[in-house]
């Protein structure tokens, strides 16, 4: 067996073939990065997922993958898709909160414009 | 609405089983979430998961938990289709974006808010209207330049989140990807 085998063939439990398409992105250092992928994805899956990419995109789409895996393992109900929502809400009650400061600051302009007319007078 | 009961309720096949050319038996597990008028619905969640990664997934929650699962699945496995090398990360990271700019634009007007209440001679103006407090940017997710590429740990909400949920709003909310 080759002793430098990546995590998914290490994890697979097979040998690790010059070429294969898992290597360059899981390293034998980080193996529960492939096995939180394996649970949620599957090998199979995403090495279709990896073959149907341009080499140079397969890193950052691994990286996203390892994401939305370690999400759902954490919160097997939302996933990813929790935190959609609470950056939507957020959004919502910020830019409310936004649009009332505008108004206000827009009554202050005009008292304070109202101010500087009376002074004058 | 799926029934939360897990017999098979629809007389024709579920979309599942239709797509994995199988009989659709009484307490399908997929039946009451995958209806045979959504055959795409089935076949994102296929293609991106797998019938039995997904399968293991239900098993594994309540029957009460099972359909936002389901459409969680659905919108990450739609999300992961149309653009696959980001998914929903693609998403997020243009939420972000948005959050930050507008916590950006709340820090300057409250700045420009408190400017005025300190320069004019009326004592109490700022107490005539709502002062709001700054709220505090939630940096759940760090981002390192423009990369949607996540640094911190996620942290799960275990089944409820916000009062958002992207497939009860349609699928276009504020998704730069979606």
């Amino acid at each position: 067996m080759n002793p430098k085998r990546c995590a998914a063939c290490k994890y697979l439990r097979r040998r690790c073939p010059k070429d294969c398409i898992f290597s360059p992105y899981f390293p034998p250092s980080d193996p529960d990065k492939f096995a939180c992928i394996h649970r949620i994805y599957g090998a199979g899956n995403v090495s279709k997922m990896l073959q149907q990419l341009p080499v140079q995109s397969r890193a950052e789409a691994v990286e996203s993958l390892s994401f939305e895996a370690k999400c759902r393992v954490e919160d097997p109900v939302y996933g990813c898709v929790g935190m959609i929502s609470l950056l939507q809400t957020q959004i919502q009650k910020t830019q409310t909160l936004l649009a009332k400061t505008q108004a206000e600051i827009a009554v202050a302009q005009a008292k304070h414009s109202q101010t500087q007319v009376n002074e004058f007078m | 609405m799926a029934s939360s009961s897990s017999s098979n309720t629809y007389n024709s096949p579920c979309a599942a089983c239709k797509f994995l050319r199988r009989k659709c038996m009484p307490g399908c597990i997929f039946a009451p979430y995958f209806p045979p008028e959504e055959p795409h619905k089935f076949a994102n969640v296929h293609k991106i998961f797998g019938a039995s990664n997904v399968t293991k997934l239900l098993n594994e929650l309540l029957p009460h938990q099972r359909e936002d699962a389901v459409n969680s699945l659905a919108y990450e496995a739609e999300a992961r289709v149309r653009d696959p090398v980001y998914g929903c990360v693609g998403a997020i990271s243009y939420l972000q974006r948005q959050v930050h700019r507008l916590q950006k634009e709340l820090d300057a007007a409250n700045a420009d808010l408190v400017h005025y209440g300190l320069s004019t001679s009326t004592p109490n103006l700022v107490d005539l209207v709502f002062q709001p407090q700054p709220q505090p940017l939630n940096p759940v997710y760090r981002l390192p330049g423009v990369s949607p590429v996540m640094n911190q740990q996620p942290r799960g909400t275990g089944g409820s989140c916000g009062s958002f949920l992207p497939w009860n709003n349609g699928h276009d909310q504020g998704g730069g990807n979606m």
